[in-house]
C-alpha cells in the first residue's frame, strides 16, 4: 500500500486537512506545547548541542557500520533466546506476524505504539486474518476507534479534540462519560486492562536496539508497554533494521537526545529493556520473544551520499512541531505513516514510486526541520535533492519544465535579461492601456499566486538600468 | 575596519530587487556608501539560480547562477540585500558546480567573500549607530535563509536599534515561515495563503506600522497578502528603512 493507493494528490489532501478547522486547531494548539516543551527542556540542560553532535556522531558510526552492528546484536540476542526474524519487505514482515500469531493460536493481539507496524500495515493484516488487535497506547486506541491513522510520529491523535475522544468512547463503550481527561483516562484504562488480561500475544515497537547486549529498549510514557511485553506469553518486535545503537553508552546519549526534542522530559515515564524472553525462575516476562528485522527499503539508502542520513532518524517528532506546513494541514495530508518533514523525505525514499515522490513538494524550505533535528540530518537539502531526482526522472510538470528552460535562457546572460525586461515592461504598458493585463494574468503560470495577493507594481525601470544610467550622467557632467 | 584604504564593494543586485523593487539597491547603495564603501555593480550578473535549485532543475539552476561566478571574480567583497540569495552562494554553490572543477573553485571563493547586506555593515564594517530618524512601531519578520543557512540572527536587530527612536516590537514566532518558499507558493496556493495569514495575525498583533524584512521574497509574499487583507502596514526591505530614517535624519539636522 502506498500513497497511490489513496487516490488523491497531495494538493487535494491538504486542501481537506485546510477546511477542517477542529483539526488544525488542535494541532497548533499541540505543537505549540511541544515547542516550548522542548524549548525548556533544551534550555534546562544547557549543553544540548553538544549532545545534538554526539547524537549525530553515534547515530553517523552506527550505520556506516550497520552491518556489523546488527550481526552483533542478532548474536547476542540469539544467545538471550529470542528467535530472530529478518523481512526484506513489508509483505515478509507481516507474514513473519501473521505465522508467528496463527502459532500461537491468538485471538487478540495487544499492540504498543509502532511506527513501523504503521508503515507495513500490519493491523489490517492481522484483522484481516481474524484476528483482534488492540492499540493500547491511548493516542493510537483514539485512531484506531476513529477507523484512523496516527497523523504525529509520537502523538497520534494530535488531530482530535477531547469533545471528539469522549463520542468515540462513549460509542465504544456503550457508557456516558463526561468530557473531562480524568474521565476519559480511567475509561479507556479500564478498557483496555481487560484486554491487557486476555490477548496471547503482545507487539510493540522498538526505539533502540542495544547491540552489546542483544536488548530491545521500548521508550513509553503510559505505561501500556510494560503491560504488552509482561502479560502475553509471546512478545513479538518489530524493529526497523537501523534502529542499533552500538553500546549502553551511545544510548544513554540517545535516551537524553529523544525525549527533550519530542515534548521536553528529561526521560521518558518508562524506559523498557527487554533482553530476551523470561529465563528459569523469573517472575514476569513473555515466554516467547521475537524480533522481526524489517528492511523495507532501509538497505537501499546505505552508501548513498545523499541519503544515507535519512536512516540517523531517531523518530522524534521535532521536525513536525516547527513545520510551517505541518502546523497547518497535520499528518493525514501526506498520506502515509510518517508525516511532516521526515515523512516528505523518508517516504519517497522507501517507496520510490512517482505518487509519494510529490511528497518532496510539502516544503517552503525553510529549514526549520533541520535546525530542530536532535542528530542533524540536513531534511531541507534532502527535499531539493528528491526534486532533483524527480526533475532527472522526467516527473515534473512539462509547464514547469518550459517555464525553467525560459528561465535559464533569459537570466543565463545579463544581456538577454536587459532585452527580456524591456520588452516585458513595454508589453506590460500596453497591455494596461488595452485591458489585456487582467487577462494576461489569469493565464500566466503564477495566476495562482495572485488570486489571494496583491502582484507588487514593478518599478519602471530595473536597477541596472537606473545604475548605468546614473554611470552615463556622471561621464557626461 | 582599516579607515585608510577604502573598502571595495560589488553590489550583487539579486534578481528580485533588480526587477521588482530597484529602490532597495539604491538605497543599499546609499548606505554602503556613507559607510565610506565604494560601490561597484559588475553588470555580468543576473541571478543565483535559486528559484530553479530549489525546484530541482539543476542544470538552469547552474547556467543562471555562473553569471555570478563571471561578474565577482575580481570583487574583492560581494554584498547582497538578501540572507537567501547569498545564503544559496556561500551554502549551496559550491555543490551545485561540483562536477565542473573550474566553476567548483570559483564558487569556492566567492561564497567566501559573499555577505548579506546586514551582516557586512555589522561584522565587516562594524556599524553600531546610524544618525537617523524613525520614529515609528517597527516589528522584525527574520528571513528563514538569513536565519539558518547564514546564521544571522543579531544583525538586523543590532542596526534596528542603531535607530535612536525607533522602537522595536517583538513579533510572535518570528521566526515560522512566512509560506512564500518559492514555487512552493504556486504549487500549494491556498496552504501558502494559510502560512502567510497566519504571520501577518501575529504582525498586526503587535500593532507595528512597519514590517521590516531582510528578504524581498518573504517581504512581498507578506506585502501582497496585507494589502488583499486591507491591512494599513507597510512591508519594508530593512535597507530601504534604514535609508528612509537616514534621510529624515539628514532633514531634521539640515
Amino acid at each position: 500500500v502506498s500513497v497511490q493507493a489513496l487516490g488523491t494528490t497531495l494538493e487535494e489532501r491538504a486542501e481537506r486537512a485546510l477546511g477542517d478547522e477542529p483539526l488544525r486547531k488542535a494541532v497548533r494548539f499541540t505543537v505549540d506545547r511541544l515547542r516550548s516543551g522542548k524549548q525548556q527542556g533544551v534550555e534546562a540542560i544547557g549543553h544540548f548541542e553538544e549532545l545534538r553532535e554526539l547524537g549525530r556522531q553515534i547515530r553517523k558510526h552506527t550505520i556506516t557500520n550497520l552491518d556489523y552492528y546488527l550481526e552483533r546484536f542478532a548474536a547476542q540476542a540469539t544467545a538471550r533466546g529470542v528467535q530472530l526474524h529478518f523481512a526484506r519487505d513489508a509483505a515478509e514482515a507481516t507474514a513473519h506476524a501473521l505465522r508467528i500469531v496463527a502459532q500461537k493460536h491468538a485471538r487478540t493481539v495487544v499492540k504498543s505504539k509502532s511506527m513501523l507496524s504503521e508503515e507495513i500495515h500490519l493491523n489490517d493484516a492481522l484483522a484481516a486474518a481474524g484476528v483482534d488487535c488492540v492499540e493500547t497506547d491511548l493516542g493510537e486506541w483514539i485512531v484506531q476507534l476513529a477507523g484512523e491513522t496516527p497523523s504525529h510520529i509520537i502523538l497520534p491523535a494530535i488531530h482530535k479534540t477531547r469533545a471528539q475522544v469522549q463520542t468515540l468512547f462513549e460509542a465504544e463503550g456503550k457508557v456516558a462519560l463526561s468530557p473531562d481527561t480524568a474521565t476519559l483516562a480511567a475509561h479507556a484504562r479500564r478498557r483496555l486492562r481487560e484486554r491487557f488480561a486476555t490477548a496471547e500475544v503482545g507487539i510493540t515497537g522498538c526505539n533502540f536496539a542495544v547491540a552489546e547486549t542483544g536488548s530491545v529498549v521500548v521508550f513509553t510514557n503510559e505505561g501500556n508497554g510494560r503491560m504488552v511485553t509482561c502479560l502475553p506469553d509471546t512478545h513479538i518486535v518489530m524493529m526497523g533494521m537501523e534502529r542499533i545503537v552500538p553500546s549502553w553508552d551511545e544510548l544513554e546519549v540517545m535516551a537524553q537526545l529523544l525525549p527533550r526534542s519530542a515534548t521536553g522530559q528529561k526521560l521518558t515515564t518508562y524506559l523498557n529493556v527487554l533482553s530476551g524472553p523470561r529465563r528459569t525462575g523469573e517472575l514476569d516476562g513473555a515466554r516467547e520473544m521475537h524480533v522481526i528485522v524489517v528492511d523495507n527499503g532501509r538497505s537501499a539508502q546505505l552508501g548513498d551520499p545523499e541519503f544515507e542520513d535519512i536512516l540517523n532518524c531517531i523518530r522524534c517528532g521535532a521536525c513536525l512541531n516547527v513545520c510551517p506546513v505541518y502546523r497547518q494541514i497535520g499528518g493525514h495530508a501526506y498520506g502515509t505513516a510518517y508525516s511532516g518533514p521526515i515523512g516528505a523525505v523518508l517516504t519517497p525514499l522507501l517507496l520510490r514510486d512517482k505518487p509519494s515522490a510529490e511528497l518532496a513538494q510539502a516544503s517552503t524550505l525553510c529549514g526549520a526541520c533541520t535546525e530542530a533535528c536532535p542528530v542533524k540530518i540536513p531534511l531541507h537539502d534532502m527535499l531539493v535533492s528528491l526534486r532533483v531526482r524527480s526533475v532527472a526522472a522526467g516527473d515534473a510538470p512539462r509547464s514547469e519544465s518550459i517555464a525553467f528552460r525560459l528561465f535559464a535562457w533569459v537570466f543565463g546572460s545579463s544581456g538577454r535579461l536587459a532585452l527580456a525586461s524591456r520588452l516585458a515592461r513595454a508589453l506590460q504598458r500596453f497591455a494596461q492601456r488595452t485591458g489585456l493585463a487582467r487577462m494576461a494574468l489569469r493565464r500566466a503560470p503564477f495566476a495562482r499566486l495572485l488570486k489571494h495577493r496583491e502582484l507588487p507594481k514593478p518599478a519602471a525601470r530595473t536597477f541596472r538600468d537606473a545604475w548605468a544610467e546614473e554611470q552615463h550622467r556622471r561621464r557626461d557632467v | 575596519m582599516d579607515s585608510g584604504a577604502r573598502v571595495k564593494v560589488s553590489l550583487f543586485i539579486t534578481c528580485m530587487a533588480d526587477q521588482l523593487v530597484p529602490a532597495v539597491g539604491l538605497s543599499t547603495v546609499r548606505l554602503l556608501q556613507q559607510q565610506g564603501c565604494e560601490v561597484a555593480f559588475p553588470a555580468l550578473q543576473t541571478c543565483c539560480g535559486q528559484p530553479a535549485w530549489n525546484s530541482g532543475h539543476a542544470h538552469e539552476a547552474r547556467r543562471v547562477g555562473s553569471t555570478l561566478l563571471d561578474a565577482f571574480a575580481d570583487a574583492q567583497y560581494v554584498v547582497a540585500p538578501s540572507g537567501s540569495c547569498a545564503g544559496m552562494v556561500r551554502q549551496h554553490f559550491e555543490a551545485m558546480f561540483a562536477d565542473a572543477p573550474r566553476q567548483a573553485a570559483a564558487a569556492r571563493e566567492l561564497a567566501a567573500k559573499i555577505h548579506d547586506f546586514s551582516q557586512f555593515m555589522v561584522n565587516v564594517l562594524g556599524v553600531r549607530s546610524l544618525p537617523g530618524s524613525f520614529p515609528h512601531r517597527v516589528t522584525f519578520h527574520p528571513s528563514c535563509h538569513g536565519m539558518r543557512l547564514l546564521g544571522m540572527r543579531e544583525e538586523p536587530v543590532t542596526l534596528l536599534r542603531a535607530i535612536p527612536d525607533l522602537q522595536l516590537v517583538p513579533l510572535p514566532l518570528a521566526e515560522d515561515c512566512c509560506g512564500f518558499g518559492g514555487t512552493f507558493s504556486i504549487k500549494l496556493a491556498s496552504l501558502a495563503t494559510k502560512i502567510v495569514d497566519e504571520k501577518i495575525d501575529h504582525v498586526v498583533s503587535t500593532g507595528a506600522h512597519y514590517l521590516v524584512g531582510t528578504d524581498l521574497g518573504c517581504i512581498l509574499n507578506i506585502a501582497g497578502r496585507m494589502q488583499r487583507r486591507g491591512l494599513d502596514i507597510e512591508a519594508l526591505h530593512l535597507a530601504e528603512l534604514l535609508d528612509r530614517a537616514v534621510q529624515a535624519g539628514e532633514g531634521a539636522h539640515a
